[in-house]
C-alpha cells in the first residue's frame, strides 16, 4: 500500500513538473522528494538544513515546533532545501491533494533558488558542506569539551546575522591577491579566510611599533564575524575555524532572508496556477481552494509574506498585461508582457527592491496596509495610512533583513586593540538589555574592551563593556 | 525527479539537541531558584504537577531593535482608520503579570520553561536537611498496606501473573511434546498473584502554621508566608509519612482556621503574639503529644507586637521550644522598603536576645520574594545534623 502511495506521488510529480516547465516555462533544479514523519519534518525545519551541527538553540526550536504540531496548532507541509538537486520533504500525513499543492509550491521555490540573482553565489552542495561542518564541530566538542564549544557557539551566534551579504566580493579579492604570490601552504577550502593575516604579516616583515596592531581589514567593516575572526587578539585556530564555518552557513542563508516575501509569493503564484491546470475532481479542488486560501490569507494586524508576495506578483502581471494608455505612451509598455515581467523580477529583485519598485497606491489600499506603533506605552495604534509612508516603512523594516546595521569602525581603539562598534542609527533604537548582553558575547570573541555607539532616548550613547561591568556615556 | 520514503525511525538529532536544551533549562533553574521558589505559578499551582516559570537566562541575545519603539506595518480588513487601536500592551503573550519589575521592562520577553514541580523540589531540597529529626514512638499510628507476596493456582483474572503463566505453559509443553515452546493454554498453566495485608508504622509530623493577620499584614506578607509553607510542607512530606498542618491565625487573639481562611482572610487590629503561642501549646497538648509527633511550629509576623506582650511571648516561645523539634519565626518586612523597616522589626531581635534555647530556634527576616529561598535554607540548614 505504501508503495502505491509512492507510485501515485511519483506520477503526480511528473505531471506537475511538466505543467510547471512546459506550460509555464519555469526552470527549476531537479528535485528529490522525501516523505518523512513529523519528527523528521520538524527536525529539518528547525535546523534549516539536514545534518547540521548540534546546538541547544536548534533543540529549543525543534521542541517548540514539534509541540505546536502535537497540539494541532501549526503544521509544516513541506521544507525545501536550496541545492542542486534540491531536496524537498513532505509530511507523511499529507493528503494526496495537499501533496500535489505542496509539490507545485516546491517547484516554485526551486525555480526561484535557481534563477534569482541573489542566490547565484550560494553553495548548491550546502548539505554536504553542513555535514562536514557538523563533523568538525563534533571533533572540537570531543577535543575541547561540549560545554566549551557550546559557550563559544553561543557567542558567535549572537552576531551571526552581521555578515556582509556581498561577501563574495571580498572572497574574490582575497583570491585575486593570492594569485599574485607563490602558494606557501597546501590549499584548503578556508584558505581565503584564514591565511590572509598570515600572509600579510610575512609580507610586511617585522612591523614597526606603531602599526603592530593594525587590523588586517580596513574599518569600517559591516561583517562583524569576518572582522573578529581575522583580527581578534584571543581566538585560537579552532575558534576561527568554527567562525568561518558559521560564516559560510550564513552566506548560504542570507539570500533566503533577503527574499522571504518574493520567494513565498512566487511559490504561491505557481502552486495556484499549476493546480488549476491539473483538472482536479471537484472534491479535490475544494480541498485545494481551502488550503490555498489559508496560505495566502492576510493575518489581521500582521504581515503574511505569502499574501504580500502573492498579491504583488499578481498585480504586476496584470499591470504589464494591460498597460494604461499613459504607460504605453510614456513607458513604452506593450500589452501582454506580464509573464515576461514577473520572470524578470524573480531574477533581479530582492524583497527591498521588490517592494520599493512595485508596491502601488492601489495595492496598499486594497490590502489595507497601515503603520502602527505603541502610543503612551500602552496602546498599539494605527498612526499612518499614507501609501508612500507605508511603503517606506516596510522597506526600512526589511533593510539589513530587519537587523540593526552595525559596523566595526575601529579595531585598535584607543591604541589598545579595543573594538569600537557603531550602530548606524536610522530612527529606531536598540533593545538596550539585549545590546548589553550581546556586547558580553562580543567581548568573549574579542577578549578586550568592546564599545558600541548608538542612540538612546534621542541622545548619542556609547556603551562599554570591559569583561566585568557595563558602562555608558 | 524522484520520490522516496525511507526509514527514519533511528533519526534522533532533534531529540538529542532537545535534551541539550533541557539541560540548559535545568541549569538555568538552578541558578534562578531564588526567584522560582516564590513564583506564583508554583505556589498557586493547586496540585498541578507541571507549571510554567519564566527563565531569563535562556534568551538568545542579538543586537535587535526595541520592539516597542519601532513602527510596524500590518494588514487590515479593509476598514482600518488612523487612530484605531489594534492591541494593548501587556496582554497575554507580552509576558506581563509577573509582579513588580518584570512586566514593565521595555520589550522584555523571556523563555517560559515548563517544569515539573517535583523536579524543582528535588533541586531545592538538595541543600535542605531536617533538623532534629527524631524517631518518635512510631507505633502510635498504624496503617494498612497491601503487598503482593504469593503465587497461587487459583485467583481472580485481574491478578493473573502473565509471565509465570507463560513459563508454566512452556514447561508443560516441553514435558508433553519435548519442545519448549508456547502452546495452547490450559487452566492448569495459569498462575495468580495474591496479596497480604501488612501493618506499617508511620512517623508523623505536624506543622503548626501561625500567622499574624493584624491590620499591618498585607497581601505581599501573606504571599511570602504562603510560599514558605508550600515548600516547608512539601519538604516535610519527603521525610515523614504523614504531615499534618494546623493553621492558626491571630491578631490580638488567636484561633484555628482552615487553610483557605488562613491565606485569604484579612483582619485588622493589633498584634498579641502570645495568644497564638498559647493556642499552639493547647493544640499540642490536646492532639499532638510530643511523644508521638514531630512538631514544627512556625510563625510569621511583621514583628509589631504590643510592647507589653513581649515578655509573655518570649516565655511561651521558650515553652514551645521545649516540646518541639524546631521553632521558626519569620519576620516579613515591607515590600521594597527593606532598610527602612528593618529597624522597627522588634520581635525578631527580642527573640534573638532573650530566648533561652537558641539552638532550636530559627529566626529570619524576609523582605522580598527572593528571600524565601535563603529563609528555607536557614530554617532547614545544617544545624540539625548531629541527630
Amino acid at each position: 500500500m505504501i508503495d502505491n502511495e509512492v507510485r501515485d506521488l511519483e506520477a503526480a510529480v511528473d505531471q506537475i513538473w511538466s505543467v510547471a516547465t512546459s506550460t509555464f516555462g519555469l526552470d527549476p533544479f531537479p528535485v528529490r522528494f522525501e516523505i518523512v514523519p513529523a519528527s523528521v519534518m520538524y527536525e529539518v525545519g528547525s535546523y534549516a538544513l539536514p545534518g547540521r551541527y548540534s546546538h541547544w538553540t536548534f533543540g529549543k526550536a525543534y521542541h517548540r515546533m514539534k509541540m505546536m504540531y502535537d497540539f494541532g496548532l501549526s503544521k509544516i507541509y513541506e521544507v525545501v532545501i536550496n541545492s542542486n538537486p534540491s531536496y524537498a520533504f513532505l509530511l507523511e500525513t499529507n493528503s494526496p491533494t495537499q501533496n500535489k499543492m505542496v509539490i507545485a509550491h516546491v517547484l516554485g521555490h526551486v525555480d526561484f533558488f535557481k534563477n534569482n540573482a541573489y542566490f547565484a553565489r550560494t553553495n548548491r552542495r550546502m548539505i554536504d558542506e553542513a555535514a562536514l561542518h557538523a563533523r568538525r564541530m563534533a571533533e572540537y566538542e570531543f577535543k575541547y569539551g561540549r560545554k566549551v564549544v557550546e559557550e563559544f557557539l553561543d557567542a558567535v551566534l549572537s552576531i551571526d546575522e552581521h555578515v556582509d551579504p556581498n561577501f563574495f566580493i571580498k572572497r574574490r579579492r582575497a583570491e585575486d591577491d593570492k594569485k599574485q604570490e607563490k602558494p606557501k601552504r597546501r590549499d584548503g577550502p578556508y584558505d581565503d579566510l584564514l591565511t590572509l593575516e598570515e600572509r600579510r604579516a610575512s609580507e610586511s616583515g617585522p612591523a614597526d611599533e606603531e602599526g603592530k596592531h593594525k587590523p588586517s581589514i580596513d574599518a569600517p567593516e559591516k561583517d562583524l564575524v569576518y572582522f573578529i575572526l581575522k583580527n581578534s587578539p584571543v581566538l585560537e585556530d579552532w575558534h576561527k575555524d568554527i567562525m568561518s564555518m558559521l560564516h559560510e552557513e550564513m552566506e548560504y542563508f542570507i539570500p533566503q532572508m533577503q527574499t522571504k516575501i518574493m520567494n513565498e509569493g512566487w511559490a504561491s503564484i505557481w502552486h495556484s496556477r499549476i493546480m488549476r491546470e491539473l483538472e482536479l475532481p471537484t472534491s479535490e479542488h475544494l480541498e485545494f481552494a481551502e488550503l490555498h486560501a489559508g496560505v495566502v490569507s492576510p493575518h489581521k494586524g500582521q504581515l503574511n509574506p505569502y499574501y504580500l508576495g502573492y498579491k504583488l506578483f499578481e498585480d504586476i502581471e496584470k499591470r504589464w498585461d494591460n498597460p494604461t494608455q499613459e504607460e504605453r505612451d510614456e513607458l513604452g509598455r506593450t500589452a501582454g508582457t506580464g509573464r515576461e515581467k514577473i520572470m524578470e523580477i524573480r531574477e533581479l529583485e530582492n524583497d527591498v527592491s521588490f517592494l520599493r519598485n512595485y508596491l502601488t497606491e492601489d495595492l496598499c489600499e486594497e490590502m489595507d496596509l497601515f503603520i502602527y506603533e505603541l502610543v503612551d506605552d500602552e496602546e498599539w495604534t494605527v498612526t499612518e495610512k499614507g501609501w508612500e509612508a507605508v511603503r517606506d516603512r516596510l522597506v526600512a523594516n526589511m533593510t539589513n533583513f530587519g537587523f540593526p546595521y552595525i559596523e566595526v569602525v575601529d579595531g585598535d581603539y584607543d591604541g589598545n586593540r579595543e573594538l569600537y562598534l557603531m550602530h548606524r542609527y536610522e530612527g529606531v533604537e536598540l533593545d538596550m538589555k539585549y545590546a548589553r548582553k550581546t556586547l558580553e558575547c562580543v567581548y568573549k570573541l574579542w577578549g578586550r574592551d568592546v564599545h558600541l555607539e548608538t542612540v538612546s532616548d534621542n541622545e548619542p550613547l556609547v556603551m562599554h563593556y570591559d569583561g566585568n561591568e557595563h558602562d555608558e556615556d | 525527479m524522484s520520490v522516496q520514503r525511507n526509514d527514519w525511525s533511528l533519526q534522533r538529532k532533534g531529540q538529542i539537541d532537545q535534551e541539550r536544551h533541557k539541560e540548559r533549562v535545568r541549569e538555568a533553574i538552578k541558578k534562578n531558584l531564588g526567584s522560582i521558589v516564590s513564583n506564583e505559578s508554583i505556589i498557586l499551582s493547586d496540585g498541578k504537577r507541571v507549571v510554567k516559570v519564566p527563565i531569563r537566562s535562556l534568551d538568545e541575545y542579538k543586537f535587535r531593535f526595541d520592539y516597542r519603539k519601532k513602527k510596524h506595518v500590518g494588514t487590515g480588513d479593509g476598514k482600518t482608520k488612523v487612530g484605531d487601536v489594534i492591541g494593548r500592551e501587556g496582554q497575554p503573550g507580552q509576558g506581563s503579570g509577573m509582579g513588580p519589575g518584570a512586566g514593565d521592562q521595555p520589550g522584555q520577553e523571556y523563555y517560559e520553561a515548563e517544569v515539573d514541580i517535583d523536579e524543582i523540589a528535588k533541586l531545592i531540597f538538595e541543600d535542605l536537611h531536617l533538623p532534629y529529626l527524631e524517631e518518635k514512638a512510631k507505633q502510635a499510628v498504624q496503617s494498612k498496606t497491601t503487598k503482593f507476596t504469593e503465587i497461587r493456582r487459583a485467583g481472580i483474572l485481574s491478578n493473573l501473573d502473565k509471565r509465570r503463566s507463560l513459563l508454566e505453559n512452556i514447561k508443560r509443553q516441553a514435558k508433553e511434546t519435548g519442545k519448549a515452546e508456547i502452546g495452547p493454554f490450559r487452566k492448569e498453566d495459569l498462575r495468580y498473584k495474591t496479596w497480604e495485608e501488612q501493618m506499617t508504622y508511620e512517623s508523623n509530623a505536624v506543622v503548626i502554621a501561625m500567622m499574624d493577620v493584624s491590620g499591618s499584614m498585607g497581601e505581599f506578607k501573606k504571599y511570602i508566608a504562603r510560599s514558605f509553607y508550600f515548600w516547608m510542607v512539601r519538604f516535610l512530606k519527603t521525610k515523614y509519612d504523614q504531615v499534618k498542618i494546623v493553621f492558626v491565625s491571630h491578631h490580638t487573639e488567636a484561633r484555628e482556621v482552615t487553610e483557605d481562611q488562613f491565606f485569604t482572610q484579612g483582619e485588622s487590629g493589633g498584634t498579641v503574639v502570645s495568644s497564638a503561642y498559647k493556642l499552639a501549646l493547647d493544640i499540642i497538648a490536646g492532639r499532638y503529644p510530643a511523644s508521638e509527633w514531630n512538631i514544627y511550629p512556625f510563625h510569621f509576623s511583621d514583628g509589631d507586637n504590643y510592647y507589653s506582650d513581649n515578655d509573655e511571648a518570649v516565655r511561651l516561645a521558650d515553652e514551645l521550644i521545649a516540646t518541639c523539634n524546631l521553632f521558626g519565626y519569620g519576620e516579613i518586612g515591607e515590600e521594597g522598603a527593606s532598610s527602612y523597616r528593618r529597624s522597627s522589626g522588634a520581635l525578631l531581635s527580642i527573640f534573638k536576645d532573650r530566648l533561652k534555647s537558641q539552638e532550636r530556634f530559627v529566626g529570619v527576616r524576609i523582605d522580598a520574594k527572593e528571600d524565601v529561598y535563603p529563609a528555607l535554607k536557614e530554617f532547614f540548614g545544617k544545624r540539625g545534623e548531629q541527630v
